[in-house]
């Protein structure tokens, strides 16, 4: 052997060495998905179901064998239901955990209180639900519906095939209410409503003497004009609200109900009989029949062990935006917030009603608009579909000040950008 | 002109469907009328619709049962042979359903619940059958039934309709229901052209409160937009004003006791939640930061009382009572024991250890029972209104609450008067000392106390139920409620308390309408505020020996 083959072969040995230290480096550590939903306070009513939906999407992935051959593993944290802590955990997740990418939220106020935390640290934030609109941040990826995504067509559905006239806008006294009423206001009065048709109400959380509120609804309602009632009202305060409305032969054949938050999980919890016929506008319900809703139907009863459990609007979300994620790390072949931010727009899944999932330069996702009418059964009777998707649109169009505003994280990089003084103006447009 | 004959037809078909004439009738088409039901299986609900109108242009005898039976939601389809049920009952959710043909409208048996499949409907479809199946009420032999068909019928007045009602009226027995349908008949002779039937019209509708006859009159006194008034007869015109004013006058009456009403139900909650608070606060002098769960612990209770009772929703509430009364009892004992005596005349840990026991109690539901709420079933004695009349109609949920809140005061109220524990408990409050050396055995009378204030609480809980979510935060969001009626009423007065809380209801109920939920809740704060700073005792503060001490 000459001394060149000996150094080639040592270098070869040490190269050799070399990449195997760094491939166990890589596949030693796993992935670290952050779960940040409420698991106690008031809002572990619907936040523990999403917490388990993530759970399990990473259970299958990692039975799939996990994402850029390292497993995944959730660090789950617990909110409880209070907006400050929201913001410390996501701190804790970030920062100490270094998790890849988290998973969380459900109110508002609770997305306003980890904003700026994601923003400083270059986190990445999946999240769920319906909201106000009027946001959109470099850090978080909004899979839930956007006012022109619910609001609107349902709305559009009333006023079309119902025939509605005179419209109560029913909220609960707080920023997604208030911010959704004001949209929806603007735009009825664009429609040529006018303003004494309209009439806009708010009480307080878990409020639950309706009988005032729902007699003041018959009274708007008997004035000869087909009325609808919009429903913002959030969480605990729907049950005494349809007993009330159910009390005072209220049905829905005369002034039916279109609920923006009330989903299957929201209906388990009560007596159904005065519901039904009510209306709910969402992107998914369980009862739409295609193969891959019923496999994941089917998987999350086996998952959570339960037959009778729900699946819901949020949960799709969910389903979507993990997906989403892991085939942006796909494309991206790392975690790397930065990195996996790029490769996210244009990407496409499929969404659980058969139709498919893209994603926008605004960090909003294209979906469905259903509105179904509530079963006797807690389900819902799908009536009316938009044809294909909608683009959720994160500055609304009926707002004077956010008409101007566009999001564009692709070409513009920038979450509110005026097209007519052409500035960008930070991310938070007030 | 055809549609007179419309109008004739129709009333020819009904008279065929129910009246003993029932020769005129086209010969009904067995064949037609089964298939026509076949197709309802898997029609979509447009179809759903035409196949309707087709039964009742087939005027089978078996039509109107099937309806009925569709708009009620106890049309079935057996799963093995596809044949079409009309189901008797469904009430409770039983494993088998009674079974009655829809072509002889006979018994037919009885299947398993999961061996058929309902026929669903929608709220276009329910309208649409809710006027049909009106039309057949008119006949009915129940007086109620009839008035509530009048009352259909009448919101969807078309010739057809008035020809029906014009038919009725001259058979009419019943005064009430004759009333309605002259009302109905003066609603559609407005729109006539003869000026002395309108006048008379309108005379007949001065004497009805009705929302709808108002909407109707007050168009009649209207300006269109180019200036002129749409209603060109002067004479009717101001008959129409003046039945306005009378009207408006009645329903203004109407609404002012539908809003003491809406207070005294507010009111009355608020002294159920309280009560058993004026009991442990205001008597022991405990306060007691757990209330509220032991509430949530009575709402439970009923739940769980339900779910053992599936057949009889409507009984369960009221084996429910003493079974929350116990429950909440026996853990109010407990906490006593373990927790409280400890405690006493320390109200700064008393208070820390309740709270810390309320969540301990609130997670401890939520283990068992999960974070999601419980569905509570309202009985059907127990839902719906009695309508008084057209403008003034009383939940009868509300009105039980209310009748239930008196009942148990009144209990109370002896129980603390009447009976030797009553006694005892009145000694302790006033003497402990004194009492003590009289022979009584203090330790045993706070038990029971504070017992009987965390039963009353239960007892409370069951009432909950029936008004809002059953779920581990049911008692936080009372806690403050029950506090301030205990603090408003004067600490350890019970009367003040039932007093106290009646006013706030009604406070809270009178400034709603104007201010919104939310301000009119801190409003009631507010005041309340101030009137403590004025008279910190509360409006029946307690005098003499007793007062110095407490």
């Amino acid at each position: 052997m000459t001394r060149r083959q000996i150094c080639a072969a040592g270098l070869l040995l040490v190269l050799t060495l070399a990449v195997t230290k760094v491939i166990t480096a890589q596949t030693a550590g796993t992935i670290k998905v952050g779960v940040l939903h409420s698991l106690s306070g008031t809002m572990a009513i619907s936040e523990t179901t999403l917490k388990d939906t993530i759970l399990m999407m990473i259970a299958e992935q990692n039975k799939k064998g996990g994402l850029l051959g390292r497993k995944l593993e959730a660090v789950v944290v617990d909110p409880a239901s209070n907006w400050p802590l929201f913001a410390e955990k996501a701190q804790q997740l970030l920062e100490r955990d270094k998790v890849a990418v988290v998973f969380g939220c459900w109110t508002s106020v609770s997305r306003k209180s980890v904003l700026p935390v994601f923003e400083k640290n270059n986190g990445l934030l999946f999240y769920p639900v319906q909201y106000e609109g009027e946001e959109s941040s470099k850090n978080v990826i909004y899979t839930g519906a956007a006012p022109n995504q619910q609001a609107i067509p349902a709305v559009d559905y009333l006023m079309k095939e119902v025939g509605v006239k005179r419209w109560v806008l029913e909220g609960t006294d707080y920023v997604y209410p208030r911010t959704t009423n004001k949209i929806l206001e603007a735009y009825l009065q664009a429609k040529g409503v006018k303003s004494e048709d309209i009439s806009i109400n708010y009480t307080p959380f878990g409020f639950s003497d309706w009988q005032t509120r729902v007699a003041a609804i018959k009274r708007f309602g008997s004035a000869g004009k087909k009325t609808a009632v919009v429903s913002t009202i959030n969480g605990d305060a729907n049950v005494p609200f349809y007993k009330e409305l159910g009390n005072q032969k209220i049905s829905a054949e005369d002034i039916p109900v279109v609920a923006f938050s009330v989903g299957e999980e929201e209906l388990s919890g009560l007596d159904t009989k005065p519901l039904v016929g009510h209306l709910a506008a969402w992107n998914y319900f369980q009862s739409i029949s295609s193969p891959v809703n019923k496999t994941f139907i089917d998987q999350w009863k086996t998952y959570i062990k339960n037959p009778k459990r729900t699946t819901n609007d949020p949960m799709e979300a969910h389903y979507v935006g993990f997906n989403l994620w892991v085939k942006a790390v796909q494309k991206a072949g790392t975690t790397d917030v930065e990195k996996v931010l790029a490769a996210l727009p244009g990407l496409e899944t499929p969404n659980l009603t058969g139709g498919i999932a893209k994603m926008l330069p605004n960090h909003h996702i294209t979906k469905p608009v259903y509105i179904g009418e509530v079963r006797a059964d807690g389900q819902f009777d799908v009536v009316w579909k938009t044809t294909g998707t909608v683009p959720g649109d994160a500055w609304s169009d009926f707002l004077p000040g956010s008409k101007d505003i566009d999001a564009d994280w692709v070409t513009l990089k920038c979450g509110n950008y005026n097209k007519v003084s052409k500035k960008c103006s930070g991310q938070n447009y007030k | 002109m055809t549609k007179h004959l419309r109008a004739g037809l129709w009333l020819l078909l009904l008279l065929g469907l129910w009246g003993p004439s029932s020769i005129l009738a086209q010969s009904p088409n067995d064949a037609d009328f089964l298939a026509a039901l076949g197709e309802l299986r898997e029609a979509s609900f447009a179809d759903k619709e035409a196949i309707v109108e087709r039964l009742i242009q087939n005027g089978h005898p078996g039509v109107h049962s099937v309806l009925t039976a569709f708009l009620s939601d106890r049309l079935y389809f057996r799963n093995d042979d596809q044949k079409v049920f009309i189901v008797k009952s469904t009430e409770g959710e039983p494993a088998a359903l009674d079974l009655v043909d829809p072509q002889t409208v006979k018994d037919a048996g009885s299947a398993p619940a999961d061996s058929l499949t309902k026929i669903g409907t929608n709220n276009r479809l329910r309208r649409v059958l809710r006027t049909t199946v009106a039309r057949f009420g008119l006949s009915s032999p129940d007086t109620a039934v009839r008035l509530d068909a009048v009352r259909d019928i009448i919101r969807s007045l078309d010739e057809a309709n008035v020809a029906l009602l014009n038919e009725r009226i001259g058979v009419e027995t019943n005064a009430s229901v004759k009333r309605e349908i002259s009302m109905g008949l003066a609603l559609a002779a407005l729109d006539g052209s003869d000026p002395k039937v309108r006048l008379d019209a309108v005379a007949t509708l001065s004497q009805s409160v009705s929302q709808d006859v108002r909407n109707k009159l007050a168009s009649l006194t209207e300006k269109s937009p180019d200036g002129n008034f749409v209603e060109a007869d002067e004479q009717v015109r101001q008959a129409a004003v003046k039945a306005l004013t009378t009207i408006d006058t009645w329903r203004t009456l109407y609404s002012y006791i539908e809003t003491l009403f809406f207070g005294l139900s507010l009111g009355s909650v608020l002294v159920l939640v309280a009560i058993g608070l004026a009991i442990t606060f205001g008597v022991m002098g405990v306060i007691n930061m757990a209330h509220g769960e032991l509430m949530m612990l009575g709402a439970y209770t009923t739940y769980v009382v339900q779910t053992a009772m599936p057949q009889h929703i409507g009984i369960s509430i009221l084996v429910a009572i003493p079974a929350a009364f116990v429950v909440a009892a026996v853990a109010g004992i407990v906490i006593e024991r373990t927790i409280i005596r400890f405690l006493y005349g320390r109200p700064l840990e008393t208070l820390l250890a309740t709270f810390g026991l309320s969540l301990i109690l609130q997670q401890l539901v939520r283990s068992i029972f999960s974070a999601l709420n419980r569905s509570v079933e309202t009985p059907a004695w127990m839902s719906g209104t009695l309508q008084l009349n057209e403008a003034l109609s009383i939940t009868y949920n509300r009105l039980y609450i209310v009748i239930f809140t008196l009942l148990v005061f009144a209990v109370i109220v002896a129980v603390m008067k009447r009976t030797r524990l009553g006694l005892n408990i009145r000694a302790v409050s006033q003497n402990r000392s004194m009492a003590r050396a009289m022979g009584i055995r203090t330790e045993w009378v706070d038990a029971m106390t504070f017992g009987l204030g965390a039963g009353i609480a239960g007892v409370a809980g069951v009432a909950l139920s029936q008004l809002t979510n059953v779920g581990p935060n049911l008692g936080q969001s009372y806690i403050i409620d029950s506090f301030m009626v205990v603090v408003f009423g004067g600490v350890g007065n019970l009367w003040g308390a039932l007093v106290g809380g009646m006013s706030l209801g009604i406070v809270n109920k009178l400034l709603e309408p104007y201010s919104g939920a939310v301000l009119a809740k801190i409003f009631v704060l507010v005041a309340l505020i101030l009137f403590i700073q004025r008279r910190p005792r509360g409006l029946f503060p307690q005098t003499g020996r007793s007062a110095e001490n407490g």
